[in-house]
């Protein structure tokens, strides 16, 4: 896979070529040549931090864009094991942009449930680039409710620019679809971890998102519409979309403390794109830690704390004064 | 999943316009009609049965028994807590729509009776920001449904949205959930909640509670969908289907149970509300 850089890696893309060749020409006897490469590492290490200490979150959605960043299969070879597929709705056919199946996490059986793009152009284009149909939410839900009546705990994967706006989605009830599974998966009688992976966009996402434990990776995003659709709305162009992810607060951090997201995953140094391995290893910690905290707890403990969740996101305790 | 609230100048918006006095002019057929006489037809043009769009407090008064409403969360009021400025404030865009409706917020939600059978009703008002669904639409629709559980009545909401309320972020998306998960309480206690969808419902409050209705009711002519028709053109570069998003193709497409003049939707909602009743005590 060649690595792309966005504009603000750059700097640090060019002083890591530098160093490649550094390293190339070093014949191991000039001394000179290492103590170059030690300090341009250092360099490296401090431009790094640098930039990604301080990222706009224009600058975060476009990380949790990268062409390169690890996706939902990507996590599924690197963490999981014995990942069968089980395709279709039964209703009307296989939606690709959507993939569920069993799964083994250690030593933990989940039904694993996740939102793929697709990386090159042909898989982009068969899994219509993470935007799934009404079949895909229902296919998800049925997979849901299997998981339900074997007692297994549901994962879901998120990461979509959102639902398919098109005349097939709206023919088969878009609306319809991804509100059962908002209804279904409030009451659903198995744990259900949620990890947003990259984009969380809208309520494409949410039909995967209602769970006991949201989990999202450091440079994900998660937004009630993209900014490129908020500007175009609401500033009437679609070149504000920095602005409108500024205003919108779409990041994990912003998140966390709105009390959306639960835990927060940190990223490999430069984000996830540079190493998916160390990005799937955290991964994998954090959902078997997820999963081990739900197992004591009854049902009826889980779905009441589940819906507390949910009930106190964004309340009003009492009327604002003034506004 | 948030719709556009605000038209483009211009775009004109199917309403009544008053021209000179008692004679107004359908923005539907482009008849002129007698505006006392559409008023009593319920906002309904005598000439094409155009279904006008009303505000939330005229839709109780046409549905529930006299006298019978009694408001709460009126006092319910929205926070910025994104401090969000787009080429507005946040802050000034509530200030308007409040002046606009004398409403503190886009749902009226409250008890009330219709022919007699106790309900719980909601009512989105399209007039306040679109009917857009922010924290405080969402907990005053998920209150209004716990209150039908604890009350033991059925849920009546009529929907009329553009969807989530940008304005509020992710934090209105998450408001789909909170309502949902609510109806999912109402649902397993086996206490019906109609939805009646009218013009518009979209966005967000399509893609929660509007379609989430044990029985799902449509006014003739409503725009009902997950994506607005604009988005949908853009994406798919193509022109849309005459009649495509409206209640009929809703209804063709199996997705709404019934279409309801509003002349008929009392006597309907009454004849549901009978068949779903449940015998005394469960």
């Amino acid at each position: 896979m060649i690595l792309q850089s966005l504009d603000f890696e750059k700097p640090i893309v060019d002083l890591e070529d530098r160093l490649d060749q550094l390293r190339r020409a070093d014949d191991g006897k000039d001394k000179n040549v290492r103590e170059e490469a030690g300090k341009l590492e250092k360099k490296i290490a401090k431009l790094r931090k640098e930039i990604f200490s301080n990222l706009t979150r224009w600058q975060t959605t476009q990380l949790a864009r990268h062409p390169n960043r690890p996706y939902m299969l990507d996590y599924v070879n690197l963490c999981f094991r014995n990942f069968l597929e089980i395709h279709g709705d039964r209703l009307f056919r296989d939606d690709p942009s959507i993939v569920g199946g069993f799964a083994e996490l250690d030593s933990e059986k989940v039904m694993l449930i996740g939102q793929q793009k697709g990386r090159n152009t042909t898989e982009k284009i068969s899994r219509n680039f993470g935007m799934a149909h009404p079949e895909g939410y229902r296919k998800a839900l049925r997979l849901m409710k299997l998981a339900e009546k074997f007692r297994i705990p549901v994962i879901t994967i998120i990461d979509t620019p959102g639902a398919f706006p098109g005349i097939g989605a709206e023919e088969r009830g878009q609306s319809e679809a991804i509100a059962r599974n908002l209804l279904e998966m409030a009451k659903l009688q198995v744990p259900i971890v949620v990890l947003v992976i990259g984009e969380g966009g809208s309520g494409g996402a949410l039909a995967l998102g209602i769970g006991d434990e949201i989990l999202m990776m450091e440079y994900a995003i998660y937004s009630v519409i993209s900014p490129e659709g908020c500007a175009s709305i609401l500033w009437r162009d679609t070149a504000q979309a920095e602005t409108a992810s500024e205003m919108m607060k779409i990041t994990a951090q912003d998140l966390k403390k709105f009390g959306i997201v639960d835990r927060i995953l940190p990223e490999p140094q430069g984000g996830a794109h540079r190493d998916h391995k160390a990005a799937a290893d955290t991964v994998r910690e954090a959902l078997l830690e997820s999963l081990a905290s739900r197992k004591s707890l009854s049902v009826r403990k889980f779905l009441d704390r589940r819906y507390a969740k949910y009930r106190e996101i964004g309340r009003i305790k009492k009327k604002a004064g003034g506004a | 999943m948030a719709i556009r609230l605000f038209r483009r100048k211009g775009e004109g918006e199917r309403k009544i316009k008053t021209p000179e006095g008692m004679w107004i002019k359908c923005n539907a057929c482009l008849e002129t009609i007698y505006k006392p006489e559409v008023e009593r037809n319920l906002n309904v043009c005598t000439k094409c049965n155009h279904h006008f769009r009303i505000p939330a407090l005229e839709r109780i008064r046409t549905v529930v028994d006299e006298g019978t409403f009694q408001e709460f969360g009126a006092d319910l009021e929205s926070v910025d807590m994104l401090v969000f400025t787009d080429t507005k404030k946040y802050t000034d865009r509530l200030k308007e729509a409040k002046k606009k409706t004398s409403r503190k917020e886009a749902v009226i939600t409250g008890n009330a009776r219709i022919n007699g059978i106790d309900i719980v009703l909601g009512v989105l008002d399209f007039e306040f920001l679109g009917g857009s669904m922010g924290c405080v639409v969402g907990e005053k629709v998920a209150v209004a449904a716990e209150q039908a559980l604890e009350l033991r009545r059925p849920l009546i909401i009529f929907s009329a949205s553009g969807g989530a309320r940008m304005q509020e972020g992710t934090l209105s998306l998450m408001q789909m959930a909170k309502t949902s998960a609510a109806l999912a309480r109402l649902s397993d206690a086996r206490l019906p909640y109609i939805s009646v969808m009218t013009d518009p419902t979209t966005g967000g409050v399509a893609a929660s509670f509007a379609m989430l209705g044990d029985i799902i009711i449509s006014e003739p002519g409503a725009l009902i969908g997950f994506a607005g028709p604009r988005v949908i053109e853009q994406t798919i570069k193509q022109k849309l289907p005459e009649g495509f998003q409206r209640a009929e193709f809703l209804l063709e497409h199996g997705m709404v149970d019934m279409i309801l003049e509003r002349t008929k939707l009392k006597p309907t909602l009454t004849q549901i509300l009978r068949f779903l009743e449940s015998p005394a005590g469960k």
